[in-house]
């Protein structure tokens, strides 16, 4: 089945990031790297996206569209990049999620189709 | 018809329901539609034992009418229906793991708890959602939509039909065991005694956790929660008064309890001791087991309670944890010191019922009349438990 992964961030773990010496933030971000490199094999596609302040939403409605900077839910979470995998069921995607060694949360979602 | 003959009904579906379930999803290969079947087959049990008799092999008749219904419904879907058709009876037995994991399945921690309380009732205890419904104070239509919604879930999520590997099993057993603990609470220790039951979900809360303990006998803190159960269950007759009046342990007669089954869980809780794999169920178990064994309210070994209290807020430390801890202070150490243990839990427990009361017990023991009257009001507002609202009632206007 495949699923598509959802990593979200939340303002502290962003926080957390950008508090980090260089030499911190260029291993965490290799440990992401490996984490791809090792799973690579069940890992379709990967989306990293820029932060949230890059966001802008239009809502359709009965009028014109109304377009409104920021993300469509405005929250501390926030959705930073997604991956898309291919794996028997939601147990082993759950085994492949649970190893993820960055950001806080992450949506798993069964793709339609 | 009589209290028995409904009590037996249940034991017999009980009996057989997840067994056929089990078998069913195995030879169907889908569990949402194998969990349907067997859902119209104990329907029409229902509906066709109470008047004609429960028939010499229940098991076969479930399937049979699980069966035809499946040949009925499934005619779309040729995989199942060819399955189904090409099934004789009597279906091979349902392996010690098949049964395991449907409990596993139903219990699955993508599903929301309601989700999982309701599936484990309807699949593996045999329950129609209208029983369930009745024993949870809750409208069919919630009951039936919590059903659904946990089984669409499974379909569309792709939630396996599997045992949970060796890694995993830990968390996903303390999820099926909170499940059966829920069970047994919601039955055992939130009734009353005026209420009658078609169905005693304590029953079934025992059934699962005595299923599990034969099925993972090695694993201590199912055999934990299984005495835990049995412990509660043996003190029952000494509950409630012949009015449904809580009767507290103090005052409980203690001639009126299971001696014979006190006896055999505290064997099994030291048989889930020498695996020396210490849990919350089995201290628990372990605190109920030594009021079992005080021959009367003045023998009970508060030192040893209050250690095991100390040793299950260390391995899962929760403020209700801290509030039990605290009642066995009072008997050790005295009502201030208990009180003060009690009042550090005020931001945590303010909305609790029981906090206020065992606030009030030690207020009163201390001669704070007014306060504790005060703090059993505050109780009383808190509980919809019409047993508890009567005992706090009469504390008020007692004291």
């Amino acid at each position: 089945m495949k699923y598509v992964l959802m990593f979200v961030d939340t303002g502290q773990f962003h926080a957390e990031v950008a508090a980090m010496s260089d030499a911190d933030r260029e291993q965490a971000y290799g440990l992401v790297r490996q984490w791809f490199t090792d799973n690579a094999d069940k890992i379709k596609s990967q989306t990293h996206l820029m932060p949230a302040h890059t966001a802008t939403t239009i809502r359709f409605g009965p009028a014109d569209p109304v377009i409104t900077d920021g993300p469509f839910v405005e929250g501390k979470e926030i959705i930073s990049g997604f991956a898309e995998i291919d794996v028997a069921n939601l147990d082993e995607a759950l085994r492949l999620a649970k190893t993820w060694p960055a950001c806080p949360l992450i949506e798993i979602r069964p793709i339609a189709g | 018809m009589s209290t028995a003959a409904e009590a037996e009904l249940a034991r017999v579906v009980r009996d057989h329901a997840g067994r056929l379930a089990a078998s069913l999803v195995s030879l169907i290969g889908d569990f949402p539609t194998a969990e349907d079947l067997v859902a119209d087959a104990i329907e029409a049990a229902l509906r066709h034992w109470p008047a004609e008799g429960v028939p010499d092999n229940p098991d076969g008749w479930l399937y049979t009418v699980a069966r035809r219904r499946g040949l009925d419904t499934l005619r779309r879907n040729a995989r199942y229906r060819d399955r189904l058709t090409l099934a004789g009876w009597p279906l091979p037995p349902p392996e010690p793991g098949d049964r395991l994991r449907l409990i596993f399945t139903c219990c699955h921690p993508a599903l929301p708890r309601t989700g999982q309380i309701a599936l484990t009732l309807r699949v593996v205890c045999g329950l129609t959602t209208a029983q369930i419904a009745r024993a949870f104070l809750i409208p069919e239509t919630t009951v039936a939509q919590r059903v659904t919604r946990a089984k669409r879930k499974i379909s569309d999520a792709g939630i396996p039909y599997r045992l949970p590997d060796a890694d995993e099993l830990g968390n996903r057993l303390s999820e099926v065991l909170t499940v059966v603990y829920l069970l047994f609470n919601e039955a055992y220790l939130s009734t009353t005694g005026e209420q009658v039951q078609s169905r005693d979900l304590a029953d079934d809360a025992e059934f699962l956790a005595a299923m599990l303990a034969t099925l993972m006998p090695a694993e201590p803190e199912v055999l934990g929660l299984l005495a835990l159960i049995r412990l509660h269950r043996a003190r029952a007759a000494a509950r409630f008064t012949a009015d449904g009046e809580i009767i507290q342990l103090p005052d409980q007669d203690r001639s009126l309890w299971d001696h014979e089954a006190i006896a055999n869980a505290t064997r099994l809780i030291a048989k889930a001791a020498s695996f020396k794999r210490a849990g919350p169920y089995q201290l628990q178990a372990a605190i109920v087991a030594v009021h079992a064994e005080a021959a009367q309210w003045a023998d009970t070994d508060w030192q040893q309670i209050l250690l095991l209290y100390t040793m299950l807020d260390g391995l899962a430390p929760s403020p209700v944890t801290k509030l039990h801890r605290a009642v066995a202070l009072r008997y050790t150490a005295g009502p201030q010191e208990a009180l003060t243990e009690v009042e550090a839990l005020s931001s945590a427990l303010n909305g609790y019922h029981l906090w206020h009361a065992t606030r009030a017990e030690l207020l009163r023991d201390l001669g704070r009349t007014n306060d504790a009257r005060a703090a059993d009001a505050r109780a009383l507002q808190l509980t919809a438990n019409p047993a508890e609202r009567s005992l706090l009632r009469q504390r008020i206007s007692w004291t």
